[in-house]
């Protein structure tokens, strides 16, 4: 599994979205399902998938999945 | 089976009184422990106790909860180990009495810094951990007074009172995440804390609890067992008094 797909499969899982729907230009808050809520299981399902911490800053700067692997590579993820 | 088997609890303010109390009351229902306290020492002892009679070994941090690089250091480490929290119990605290015009600024930090601010990061901190489990429960230690409120006590009252907002402003955010929040509010307690306090303020407080006993820390800790547990699966965003019918 790439690191792109893992990204999806972890989005999908922590939206209960289908993968179809995660695009680069998908937003916070820009469907229902993402929701501050939905966020903070989004920010778990990341740092398991991919053995980081993330820190606060960037939990709140993450606000499209775009923004999420520009993020990510901060912490050496590569995509 | 024990109640809190293959559950990790971490206890703020874990080296004494009630904290101390909690930690051996939930290490003996199975759990393993996370000690945080700025004493090493008094934590050296009560892991050596722990670890000699519970099932799981006791996990030490010297740490402050009021400097939030402590609480993440602790989080790192843990993370690292793969341990996750299911419980914390947010019990470090700090009690110091001014009538409003001896309140000076270093006490009003002192107090904030560590009741209000150090259960805040702990929690931030723990959601965290807690959302890697898919849920857990978060114990904040109130006061009657911030219940109340007390004479000599405006800004260690209003301190407890904002845990207490806290505490139900956070069940919200968290019970569709299966995450509960609530609070225990102690009354008297006999506890190093209380010990301070002046002999006739002590009568006063014993002669206004029902029970006509000052509280021990057990008491409390019993209560904190109820809430780590499946036992109060579905309760959350609860203030609850441990005060023997305490009237202020």
């Amino acid at each position: 599994m790439t690191n792109t797909e893992k990204l999806i499969a972890a989005f999908a899982d922590a939206l209960t979205i289908d993968a179809a729907m995660i695009k680069d230009s998908l937003a916070y808050q820009s469907i229902p399902e993402w929701d501050s809520i939905s966020h903070m299981v989004l920010i778990s399902r990341l740092e398991e998938t991919f053995d980081v911490s993330i820190d606060t800053d960037d939990v709140i700067d993450m606000n499209s999945v775009a923004k999420a692997k520009e993020i990510l590579k901060k912490y050496k993820v590569t995509f | 089976m024990a109640l809190l088997e293959n559950r990790t609890v971490l206890i703020t303010g874990a080296s004494r009184g009630i904290g101390r109390a909690t930690a051996l009351l939930l290490a003996g229902e199975g759990a393993q422990v996370v000690l945080l306290a700025r004493s090493g020492e008094l934590l050296k002892d009560l892991k050596s106790e722990i670890d000699a009679t519970a099932s799981a070994k006791a996990i030490n941090f010297t740490a402050d909860v009021k400097i939030q690089d402590d609480l993440k250091k602790v989080f790192e480490e843990l993370n690292r180990q793969k341990i996750y929290l299911d419980v914390l119990v947010n019990n470090a605290g700090v009690m110091k009495d001014a009538v409003i015009q001896m309140v000076q600024q270093k006490l009003i930090d002192e107090i904030y810094e560590t009741n209000v601010y150090g259960t805040i990061h702990a929690s931030q901190l723990a959601v965290k951990s807690m959302l890697k489990k898919r849920g857990g429960s978060i114990i904040n230690l109130t006061s009657i007074v911030g219940v109340n409120g007390n004479l000599g006590q405006s800004i260690y009252a209003s301190s407890k009172s904002a845990v207490i907002g806290f505490t139900k402003s956070l069940s919200k955010e968290l019970a569709s995440l299966n995450i509960r929040v609530n609070a225990v509010a102690p009354g008297f307690i006999d506890t190093a804390m209380t010990k301070e306090i002046d002999q006739r303020f002590y009568e006063k407080n014993i002669s206004s609890i029902g029970m006509k006993r000052i509280g021990l820390p057990e008491d409390v800790a019993k209560t904190i067992l109820f809430l780590a547990s499946d036992l109060s699966s579905y309760v959350t965003g609860q203030i609850i008094g441990v005060d023997g019918g305490m009237i202020i």
